[in-house]
């Protein structure tokens, strides 16, 4: 095999797939990691896999396809539960970055603060994970193990990551907060999507980036959401830094990290719960 | 592998590794280097092209992916293209114009899909390409007004050069992307990597690199192979700093090797080279390097303290003691990456029995200097070329890779190239000293200041660079732009296994004046007076003495301050009005040029025989604009049009010394010079043609003309002989400012001319997440005369743009932050809507007046900001930058 695959079909790439194998997508994490021109080792290209790159809708509720980028998930039309996704996509980098960069990489890359992840969990997102045995699937929240770790086997490739239709519900936020206005890794971000019928919330899931290993949501917050009124949501920020345990590093402490994204949350609902009335 | 694509409209096809970066295809293989490299990263967007029509960054992108695709690059001649050129030109969007390709693509992409963009749309389609020298300002102007151009560019007449708005000299080259220091070499030579310490302090042996260079076919010098003194620094009293270390290394990121190997060949694995490390203990703040028993870091400094600078004048601690008023602070700031887009870079050959070296430099002089301390070569013997100048901001006034390409060329005789990537710019040259200030200031029951104590310790790392310099300009200047009869100020440089601290715009001044302007609030506050009318109550006037004891002549930071007033009043009235809005001010006065040392500029200006009127303007222009300004002021002395003079840029071999370009001293010095060389050039002209002073001078082919009141006399420049220069008429004027050295109580003449200015800042502080959004900055700097306002202007927003860097985001870590998304510095959308009040106080000294900007515009910005910010909330930053972590804790407190 050649040192660099761009493979015909995800059938090559999978027999490709060996040990030491890097799988290239956008390469706006695999570049930066080499001081070289080149990227060492063999590669396969997953971007020369068009069933790869596509947002179709199924079924189940809707897939998008691992090499789908930031710039085509903001052009797409998608459903309200999905907007935190797009808001998320368009503050992701600069537009070369969301030209490149694809939502598989931004799971397989796992950084803490992976601009991907909240706006998936919220949407209860589970990936799809090929390999030559067969495919399976995996909820997101326990694909994404912690910093750079993920439930991937070597053997495997991220093919897609789906959304079952009843999460397509409701509406959704995306909020983030760094330390200037453009290329910016988070300092905390959360994405919120709500359900309400009669002003009332029917289900609320609420997911909290950079203030732990891995993103996650927060299930005891959100089962207090549900049943509030629209009008006066509200949660309680000691149930907020119980569920969180952030890191202080050189972008905040976790002090920090804790209030911000307890304030975030109550924007974020508050923008949901008005979008909803 | 054979890659083919379709080149800025043309077939290409290139045989390279598929996963080889887009930008190095480009750059190497296809040999269009208008695409730069600033981080290898996707942090800054410098190498940005479009594929397929969307703008990427090419060192993302590997080359395999752009077969069959269509790549666009800035040397592609589309309409989009040279519309945005020559608006970027038009605009002065250019400064150093590393990052213009990356803007003139991403702004390329965006005209594609929004031939008519807002700026919003535009910042947020430039938001992924950094500029540091422009603040954006220029740059979202120019693409929102990127449209066919009817006429070309207006340039001044003769005699009305001074004072335009006249679009860059060198624009024309910026806007095509330019030649920088990585873009020029020659051909099948070597390429120069440094092996770096990954240690802030050891000592460290080779192992047998003789056998190891074998093996992997390369050459390999070290310190013993230099055959100078291993020693360099910019203030030669205080050289210190070896080309590549000597058994010991002293910080993260020193040299300690050089592997040389053959251009074009692949890179060679430098993880196995053979050297072992003894790890010591670090000295990592100046607290723990002022221990009594610290390690030295140089034998010869005790208590590891570089240098102490004090001033001097009546007694404070008396005047305080009887102050109504007294307000005191502790400040501290960190470690400021200079960040300038191009990594340094340059390549060296030997011309005869002349090593010659292009590389990007702010000081070809010095370099000349040092470099050939370092080689043992005489001064004849060795050539500096600058390239053109990716941005600098003081770092690269001291020399980097100059000495080690040099040795390289000198000891195979063969061309050389060396190329820094982003983390070894970062870890391996200097930055702004972080300071700890502390002290008071107090004034009488009127508001008017009585006396000041000021106690500042710099952290000015492992080498001396220009601590000394920052140790002597912050006693001088920590007064502020304020009368101040009794003051005592101490700056000391300390020496740890930090970063080599050294010079960056302003010299220590930005920092001291954060903690003069937030105390000055507090009086202002304790005294009931407004904050601006604190200031100007306070302001130097002229024949008011400084605390250097020097009359003041030409001060205008009273006509700063007044011209702020009105919109200072209809902001603290909006501010009223809006929850969270706080509206900060804050001065600034600056020393042009040395501090109480020579620093002369030579310019020689001549005209051919065959007619070329050639100026050799040794200023280098790093991007402030020098080679536009100082042809402005030689063009009015002399007379004859702008658009007429040929440029002859630094070069040692070439042009007369212009100095360094550091210290806001080139429009001033340098100009001072080149205005003389214009008046001595026109009085032999008017003088060999029996003309008055008021005559009109006229350059058409090999024949000047003077005309006055009918009179018309003619010179036919063919007739005449030329000289060794090749000119029939020439001037060579030197000028160096009128200047003392300090005694030692620090009293003295330091400088000839001071600029002046202020700043107001309009912010919004979400005090819940302690974020901060600037709203508007409002910026009057006196400069004396506005040689050029659309260059002057353009210094004010960069300048306010790296002092919002430096109060709100910006904070470099060894080892942690050397890379640009760690270390943030401003993108398009943290600028604030900027207006520039231009005030012409005139200098005698100056030219035409001229006073200097470039270091003036930065100072009042981060205390500003945090004026504002307390005015806000009541939150105290006293730990920048004030990032929202630390405003949010500073507003709790200051509710508790």
């Amino acid at each position: 095999m050649t040192a660099y695959l761009r493979p015909a079909n995800l059938n090559e790439a999978l027999r490709a797939l060996g040990n030491g194998t890097r799988l290239l997508a956008g390469g706006t994490d695999l570049y930066p990691a080499t001081q070289n021109a080149t990227l060492a080792g063999q590669v396969i290209d997953l971007t020369s896999l068009p069933e790869m790159r596509d947002i179709t809708k199924t079924p189940e509720g809707l897939r998008l396809g691992a090499c789908t980028t930031w710039a085509d998930i903001t052009g797409a039309k998608l459903p309200p539960a999905l907007r935190a996704l797009q808001q998320a996509a368009a503050e992701v980098g600069g537009k070369q970055i969301q030209n490149a960069g694809t939502i598989g990489g931004n799971l397989c890359n796992a950084s803490p603060a992976a601009d991907g992840v909240p706006p998936l969990l919220a949407v209860d997102a589970v990936v799809e994970l090929a390999s030559t045995r067969g495919k399976r699937l995996l909820a997101l929240g326990e694909f994404m193990q912690g910093p750079r770790k993920t439930a991937r086997h070597p053997d495997e490739i991220l093919t897609a990551i789906l959304i079952p239709e009843a999460a397509l519900a409701g509406r959704s936020q995306f909020l983030k907060l760094g330390a200037r206005a453009y290329l910016v890794i988070s300092i905390a971000m959360v994405a919120v999507r709500i359900t309400a019928e009669n002003g009332h919330i029917i289900s609320a899931a609420l997911a909290v980036g950079a203030c732990s290993a891995t993103a996650q949501r927060l299930g005891l917050v959100e089962a207090v959401l549900v049943g509030q009124p629209l009008a006066s949501a509200s949660i309680d920020p000691a149930a907020v830094a119980v569920a969180l345990s952030p890191v202080d590093d050189l972008r905040a402490t976790a002090d920090y990290r804790i209030q911000a994204a307890t304030e975030l949350l109550r924007r974020a609902i508050t923008l949901t719960c008005r979008a909803l009335t | 592998m054979r890659i083919s694509f379709t080149l800025n409209g043309k077939p290409a096809s290139f045989e390279a590794p598929p996963s080889l970066r887009l930008s190095e295809l480009l750059r190497e293989n296809a040999a269009l280097r208008g695409t730069k490299i600033g981080c290898d990263a996707g942090d800054c967007g410098a190498c940005t092209v479009m594929l397929d029509g969307a703008s990427v960054c090419a060192c993302l992108t590997p080359a395999a992916r752009a077969e069959g695709k269509h790549v666009e690059t800035v040397e592609a001649e589309t309409e989009t293209l040279s519309h945005l050129r020559a608006a970027f030109h038009r605009h002065g969007a250019a400064q150093c114009g590393i990052c213009t390709p990356g803007m003139l693509m991403a702004a390329s992409a965006l005209l594609t899909e929004t031939p008519s963009p807002t700026p919003d749309q535009a910042k947020a389609a430039l938001g992924g390409v950094l500029c540091r020298c422009t603040g954006y300002t220029k740059i979202i102007a120019a693409v929102c007004d990127a449209r066919p151009l009817t006429t070309a560019l207006a340039m001044p007449d003769a005699g009305a050069a001074v004072g335009a708005a006249a679009p860059r000299l060198d624009g024309a080259a910026k806007v095509a992307g330019d030649v920088f220091g990585a873009d020029l070499w020659q051909s099948g030579g070597l390429v120069v990597k440094a092996i770096r310490s990954p240690h802030p302090s050891a000592r460290f042996s080779f192992g047998d690199i003789e056998l190891w260079a074998k093996a992997q076919g390369l050459e390999v010098f070290t310190a013993a192979d230099i055959p100078g003194v291993n020693r360099f620094g910019a203030i030669p009293p205080f050289a210190d700093q070896p080309a590549l270390a000597d058994q010991v290394v002293r910080l993260r990121g020193e040299a300690v090797a050089l592997v040389a190997y053959e251009d074009g060949s692949a890179p060679p694995d430098l993880s196995d080279f053979p050297i072992s490390w003894e790890v010591m203990t670090p000295l990592l703040s100046p607290a723990e390097a002022m221990v009594p028993n610290a390690p030295r870091l140089h034998e010869t400094r005790p208590g590891n303290i570089l240098i102490k600078g004090v001033v001097r004048r009546g007694d404070a601690k008396a005047a305080l003691a009887n102050s109504a008023h007294i307000a005191s602070a502790n400040i501290e700031t960190a470690f400021i990456e200079h960040a300038y887009i191009e990594p340094e870079a340059g390549a060296a050959w030997m011309d005869g029995n002349v090593l010659v070296i292009r590389a990007c430099t702010q000081a070809p002089i010095m370099d000349r200097d040092e470099t050939a301390a370092v080689l043992g070569l005489p001064h004849n013997r060795l050539r500096i070329i600058p390239s053109a100048v990716g941005g600098g901001f003081g770092s690269k006034l001291d020399v980097s890779l100059q000495p080690l390409i040099g040795l390289v060329t000198l000891k195979t005789g063969r061309p050389c190239r060396m190329t820094y990537g982003r983390a070894e710019s970062m870890a391996s040259t200097t930055k702004r000293h972080p300071a700890q200030m502390k002290g008071r200031i107090g004034c009488d029951a009127s508001g008017r200041i009585t006396g000041l104590e000021f106690d500042g310790v710099f952290d000015t790392g492992a080498y001396a660079s220009w601590g000394p310099t920052v140790a002597n300009r912050v006693p001088v200047h920590a007064s502020g732009p304020y009368f101040t009869p009794h003051y005592v100020a101490e700056a000391q440089a300390v020496h740890t296994n930090n970063p080599i601290a050294g010079a960056f715009r302003g010299f220590g001044v930005p920092q001291a004046a954060i903690w003069q302007e937030t105390i000055y609030d507090k009086l202002a506050e304790q005294v009931g007076m407004d904050r601006l009318e604190f200031r100007l109550l306070n302001a130097l006037r002229n024949g008011q003495t400084t605390v250097t004891g020097q009359d003041l002549h030409a001060a205008g930071i009273a006509e700063c301050l007044t011209a702020l007033r009105p919109f200072w009043q209809r902001a603290l009235a909006a501010a009223q009005a809006t929850p969270g809005r706080g509206v900060g001010i804050a001065s600034c006065w600056y020393g042009c040029g040395n501090t109480g040392l020579p620093n002369p500029s030579t310019i020689r200006l001549g005209v051919t025989p065959r007619g070329a009127l050639v100026l050799h303007q040794g200023a280098t222009d790093i991007g402030q604009g020098s080679n536009t300004v100082i042809t402005q002021i030689a063009a009015d002395a002399l007379g004859l049009p702008l658009n007429q003079f040929q440029l002859v840029g630094p070069d040692t071999f070439l042009t007369p010394d212009g100095g360094k370009t550091s210290a806001s001293r080139q429009t001033y010095v340098t100009g001072r010079a080149a205005h003389a060389a214009g008046a001595v050039l026109r009085a032999d002209i008017l003088r060999r043609l029996n003309m008055g002073d008021r005559a009109q001078l006229s350059l058409s082919g090999a024949t000047i003309t003077a005309r006055e009141k009918g009179q018309i006399a003619s010179l036919a420049l063919d007739a005449m002989e030329a000289n060794i220069h090749g000119y029939a008429l020439m001037a060579e004027e030197t000028y160096d400012p009128p200047t003392t050295g300090l005694d030692e109580n620090g009293q003295g003449t330091p400088y000839a001319v001071y600029g002046y200015g202020a700043q107001m800042v309009e912010l919004d502080v979400d005090a819940t997440l302690g974020t901060v959004k600037l709203a508007k900055i409002t910026a009057a700097h006196d400069v004396g005369r506005a040689i050029n306002t659309l260059l002057a202007t353009g210094q004010i927003e960069g300048g306010i743009a790296q002092g919002l860097g430096l109060a709100l985001m910006e904070e470099y870590l060894p080892g942690r932050t050397e890379n640009l998304h760690d270390y943030l510095i401003p993108t398009t959308g943290d600028i604030p809507e900027i207006e520039s009040l231009l005030i012409e106080v005139p200098d005698t000294h100056g030219p035409f007046g001229a006073k200097g900007l470039g270091e003036h515009v930065l100072i009042p910005t981060a205390p500003a900001i945090l004026n504002a910010i307390r005015h806000a909330t009541g939150a105290e930053i006293t730990r920048l930058p004030a990032l929202p972590h630390r405003v949010l804790a500073a507003i709790q407190k200051a509710r508790s």
